[in-house]
């Protein structure tokens, strides 16, 4: 329990660090998902185009959400976001420094998977191998194809095995320059997201500090404020159904005891530990009645007070006539007889 | 776990340390990169010299901003540059001092791509390979002027039709390696140099300020750390004492209005007290209806006192700011 307690604890005080780490994990796993995912272009007019963008868009927007659904913040923020001011203002700067972290650390996964697709090129030379400029490249003198016939030839491009265009324009050099395009674009898309993140991070501590700290304190609060209300809340839930148990079992051995006209035994002086944990139940019927009434019938989620003895009389008799009280023997007497 | 905590204990205190592993890694990361990646000259006029040259140095650009952001120092360095003065004088040594150490860590991962890339060579082959004077190889001594430039072109692609099995291609590709190994030792041992005289001179110069901007640039990062620190230690208490101040006032609402039972006069241990007198699903229902629709106020100043949750609850308690109790 130390060790955990110890993992904890450097987790909390050091939130960010977690969140990196949770960041770093998410852009490996989509480069290994790139690396071990299949591409096959369909090598057909249309489709090429379709497949290829599809490959390279569609997986970084799911990425994106799943940062987002990963990131246990969110419903922190939506919580913050939607719960009535009461008589705690809402601030809209802390809602806005949740939301920008969130979506930052959200963008770095789709950020790795759309550089590594572009700097693998197959995407690219896919998606346009049909608008590679014949007339620079390849052969114009060779017999005229229609368009339509061309388009289709450009479109087995990548796909080595069926290509037929070699007179046209030879395949290593249109795979070589739609490549080159695209891993042109790819460190470009790199140098841009970097100098983005630099600028972002770096403009801050010129104009904003103040209101900065403001917010991720406020944001931290909020956070720790949730997990210790869930705790206090745990603790809470766990006194009750101690109590709630016991009393039920008190309950049930004196209802037994009084239902086979037995006074309730008192318990020798020097009664061990192990038989006070008996709470009264000493033999298999009497365990087999307090099962059966624990699934058929179990006791309503209200308390009654401690320290009135058994047997003592009812305890509605000494109490102001308030509602809740007076019912309460009775639903304690009703489910015994189950 | 006392091994983990040693070492986190240890990067804790010496935030340098941080900073050189942080360094290395983005050095291996770079040499990782350059040898996953697969370098495809176009093998075209004016194409290879855009590839080659860009593969060279767009990707040092980049490594070198990845060093300044995965630094924390430069944003704790950018913190002391633009605060405003108040009652602590800046120190525009220490500022220069972080400065310069930031810098010379960030520019090791660039440096490294650099130099790996000329000791490799394929991008100076593809760059350079068209700017080669045909004279001087016997297969391209006699083509036309525009034949040459097309066939200097195709000499990084090994696999192209026509330069499958051309010795003048070999050649050329021979020369320009040649060219760019020496351009790579040379700059590898100018560096080394450069930083062995840095080292060694930098003792007879300033030691005394060198010492200072050293210490307080350390103070500043360790400052800030413990700010952080205590920002959160507090944020926690503040919680958990606006907390029980809640469930305070639910209590004494509820015994107001005559939810529970008032205790009889030996209560209030163990469980009970832990259970703070919410005993019933309503009055749980009810506190946690409650913490949703009116969140207690951030104020814990007067949690010793209890004021039952009530609508005028907020001028309850400004009144009693007021009167100073």
């Amino acid at each position: 329990m130390d060790k955990f307690r110890m993992i904890f604890q450097f987790l909390q005080s050091n939130q960010e660090s977690f969140m990196n780490g949770i960041c770093g994990i998410m852009a490996l796993a989509s480069a290994q998902m790139y690396s071990a995912f299949d591409f096959n272009c369909p090598c057909l007019p249309h489709y090429n185009l379709a497949y290829g963008l599809g490959i390279l868009l569609v997986p970084p927007f799911i990425l994106f959400l799943l940062g987002f659904v990963l990131n246990n913040n969110v419903s922190v923020l939506a919580e913050e976001w939607r719960r009535p001011q009461g008589q705690r203002g809402k601030d809209p700067a802390v809602l806005r420094y949740m939301f920008c972290s969130m979506a930052q650390r959200a963008m770095i996964a789709p950020a790795v998977w759309v550089s590594v697709t572009l700097l693998d090129g197959k995407c690219i030379t896919c998606a346009f191998c049909t608008s590679v400029p014949v007339e620079t490249l390849g052969n114009t003198s060779h017999p005229g194809l229609s368009q339509g016939e061309m388009k289709r030839v450009l479109a087995r491009i990548p796909c080595k095995e069926i290509y037929n265009g070699q007179e046209l324009i030879a395949n290593e050099v249109a795979v070589r320059y739609l490549r080159c395009i695209s891993q042109a674009l790819g460190w470009c898309f790199v140098l841009l997201m970097t100098t983005l993140a630099f600028l972002v991070r770096s403009l801050r501590p010129c104009f904003t500090q103040a209101a900065f700290l403001k917010s991720r304190y406020w944001s931290h609060y909020i956070d720790i404020e949730r997990k210790l209300f869930d705790e206090m809340c745990a603790e809470h839930a766990r006194s009750f159904a101690k109590v709630c148990i016991q009393q039920f079992f008190e309950g049930m051995s004196t209802d037994l005891a009084s239902a086979r006209c037995h006074p309730p035994r008192k318990a020798p002086a020097d009664v061990g530990e192990a038989a006070e944990k008996l709470l009264g139940i000493t033999d298999q019927g009497t365990m087999n009645t307090a099962l059966k009434s624990w699934h058929r019938c179990k006791p309503p989620l209200h308390l009654h007070p401690p320290a009135l003895p058994s047997g003592n009389g009812w305890a509605g008799e000494e109490q102001p006539p308030a509602h809740p009280p007076v019912p309460r023997r009775e639903m304690a007497a009703y489910y015994s007889r189950v | 776990m006392d091994r983990f905590r040693m070492i986190f204990q240890y990067f804790q205190s010496n935030s340098e340390s941080v900073m050189n592993g942080i360094c290395g890694l983005l050095a291996l990361a770079s040499v990782k990169m350059y040898t996953c990646f697969d370098f495809s000259c176009p093998c075209l006029p004016w194409y290879n010299m855009a590839y080659g040259l860009g593969i060279m140095f767009v990707p040092p650009i980049a490594l070198f901003l990845c060093g300044l952001i995965l630094s924390r120092q430069s944003l704790v360095m950018l913190e002391e540059w633009r605060r405003p003065q108040g009652c602590r004088k800046k120190d525009l040594a220490v500022i220069r001092y972080m400065c310069s150490s930031i810098m010379q860590r960030a520019m090791i991962a660039p440096v490294i791509w650099i130099i790996v890339t000329l000791l490799d060579g394929k991008c100076l082959i593809c760059a350079f390979s068209s700017s080669v004077d045909p004279e001087k190889f016997v297969g391209f001594a006699n083509a036309s002027l525009v034949q040459v430039q097309q066939l200097l072109a195709k000499v990084p692609c090994k696999d192209d039709e026509l330069m499958r099995n051309n010795t003048s291609r070999k050649a050329v590709s021979r020369y320009l390696r040649c060219w760019s190994q020496a351009l790579g030792w040379s700059i590898l041992l100018i560096l080394i140099v450069a930083a062995f005289l840095a080292c060694w001179l930098r003792p007879c110069f300033n030691q005394a300020t060198l010492l200072q901007a050293r210490h307080w640039s350390n103070y500043i990062d360790i400052e800030q750390k413990i700010f952080e620190e205590t920002c959160c230690e507090h944020s926690r208490l503040f919680a958990h004492k606006c907390i029980l101040h809640f469930f305070e006032s639910m209590r004494q609402e509820m015994k107001l209005h005559s939810f529970s039972l008032p205790r009889e006069g030996e209560g209030a241990e163990g469980e009970e007290n832990l259970l703070r007198d919410i005993t019933d699903k309503d009055q749980v229902n009810k506190l946690l209806k409650m913490w949703y629709y009116e969140k207690p106020p951030l104020n814990v100043s007067q949690a010793t006192q209890r004021h039952p949750l009530g609508r005028d609850q907020c001028t309850q308690y400004k009144f009693s700011q007021h009167t100073g109790v």
